[in-house]
């Protein structure tokens, strides 16, 4: 028994609510999270930018930085707050609005592990340069690739793009291996490497928790339109067809 | 919400089949068909007008005092056809209760508002009266609240403590379903939780039918939900899916408050 009778009736047009202000709040929550992720971005793209140009004050204002993320983050989370108390959200707003909860969490770690890159290269730059960077570009470049789709499928609300984007993960996690591997031998050959090559491999392993964070905001973006979770190879219920 | 919704499929108590009720020459609502389950609430909701109530009352012969209608279509309680041929409409509505939107006690005493329909169907013996009349008070929740005044007049009684006393008088006489038609409407908060968690109480012995206007009320209380648009079944499926991911577009605009 309980099935939904049909799914041809459905329209794809997204309708107003009837409550203006209640459209308004929601818009409103939409607006900022696409504010902090596009800032977000900006602070990995910086990072990497003084990575690869060895520029440290770059790197000094991409630290600096992040506490326009945090706020963001405080204030997102308050609005999440107050539209479940107040407007007792459900259906796809309610999916709108838990996955919102959840998106700046990961938005604001990103963030972090942005303000990291940036405090490593810093002490990088007190250095000279280990080696030419080769593997590392392209993985920062993979990164924000996926970064900036999977908030483009935020946006879209298109679950198929943000497919796309979970499935890049594993090039990010290659070229991890590909680096560490790299790195190892550096080490090996020169203990004077060391201090530098440590420094390098936290850079891509920041990186390749990005991508791991990525993946999360593309599975929240299909839950969000399809309403399917599919973390952890699914739910249960998901399984059951229900 | 009893936890029974979650996976097995609950025994069915009423089966509706291409129901279509008709007041003279337009249809009220239909054709419906579900499967209610037992010992679990199922709620309707959906905007005025959509046939919900109609639907409501057809499942226990009330549509029938309403001149000019006319029912088309099956419901089966346990199996047995209830508009079948030699059918005792009475028989019906003692097997399923219902309670309405207004309270509406017999200016009488609490207990003789629950004892009512146990004397009308013939019991005389006193004791297996106030027997019953304490158990239904109980299983209304209201007993604590009026065991000492039970010769008082029910129309002394709160609004909520009216609504549960109706309650106790459907439920005096064991009916195995009871059909609520708006029953918290007209209630305050509190006595509007009062029901919602007597209802739940008493879904482990009963299977109820809702009828409400308040969404998060069927969200609180039903294990299935089914929505009614423009004297149509949209949609029909277990609250917990219904509230979170509805297949149905006019569903979701309707639930969301994208409507109209």
């Amino acid at each position: 028994m309980a099935k939904g009778l049909d799914g041809d009736m459905r329209t794809l047009t997204s309708r107003e609510h009837t409550n203006r202000e209640y459209e308004q709040e929601l818009r409103r929550l939409r607006e900022q999270l696409l504010l902090m992720g596009a800032k977000v971005e900006e602070i990995i793209r910086g990072s990497i930018r003084a990575l690869t140009e060895r520029d440290t004050a770059v790197a000094e204002q991409m630290i600096a930085f992040d506490k326009k993320i945090n706020q963001l983050e405080l204030e997102i989370d308050e609005q999440c707050m107050q539209i479940l108390a107040r407007r007792q959200p459900v259906a796809s707003d309610l999916r709108f609005i838990t996955m919102a909860l959840k998106l700046v969490t990961d938005l604001e770690r990103i963030g972090d592990l942005g303000v990291n890159i940036s405090e490593r290269v810093v002490e990088l730059n007190a250095e000279p340069p280990l080696k030419p960077y080769v593997d590392m570009p392209n993985m920062a470049r993979e990164v924000q690739e996926m970064l900036h789709e999977a908030l483009d499928a935020f946006v879209a609300a298109d679950a198929d793009r943000a497919q796309r984007v979970i499935v890049r993960d594993r090039n990010v996690d290659a070229y991890y291996t590909q680096i560490f591997r790299e790195l190892l031998t550096y080490m090996m050959e020169d203990p004077r490497n060391i201090f530098r090559a440590t420094r390098l491999q936290s850079i891509a392993k920041y990186l390749e928790r990005i991508g791991d964070h990525v993946t999360n905001l593309g599975e929240m973006v299909v839950f969000m339109v399809k309403g399917k979770d599919i973390r952890h190879g699914g739910r249960q219920s998901d399984a059951n067809g229900a | 919400m009893t936890a029974a919704a979650t996976n097995t499929t609950p025994t069915t108590k009423l089966t509706v089949r291409d129901l279509c009720v008709y007041y003279g020459e337009k249809k009220g609502v239909g054709p419906v068909t579900m499967d209610i389950a037992e010992r679990h609430v199922t709620a309707f909701i959906g905007p005025s007008g959509c046939g919900k109530s109609t639907f409501l009352r057809s499942l226990n012969r009330m549509n029938e005092l309403i001149p000019g209608c006319r029912i088309q279509g099956e419901v089966e309680l346990d199996g047995d056809a209830i508009y079948g041929p030699g059918v005792d409409p009475v028989t019906v509505r003692r097997r399923i209760g219902m309670v309405f939107q207004r309270s509406n006690p017999f200016p009488k005493s609490i207990a003789e508002n629950v004892a009512y329909g146990l004397r009308i169907g013939g019991l005389k013996d006193e004791r297996e009266i106030a027997m019953r009349v304490e158990r239904a008070l109980q299983h209304a929740a209201l007993w604590d609240e009026v065991k000492d005044r039970l010769n008082d007049n029910a129309l002394g009684l709160s609004g909520g403590q009216q609504q549960r006393l109706c309650i106790a008088r459907a439920l005096a006489v064991e009916p195995e379903v009871l059909l609520m038609d708006e029953p918290a409407s007209a209630l305050d908060p509190i006595a509007t939780a009062h029901i919602e968690e007597l209802i739940n109480e008493i879904s482990s012995d009963y299977t109820v039918v809702i009828v409400t206007h308040n969404m998060q009320q069927a969200a609180r209380v039903a294990d299935y939900t089914a929505f009614f648009y423009m004297g149509e079944l949209v949609e029909f499926d277990r609250t917990d899916v219904l509230f979170t991911k509805p297949s149905n577009q006019r569903t979701e605009d309707y639930i969301t408050g994208r409507f109209g």
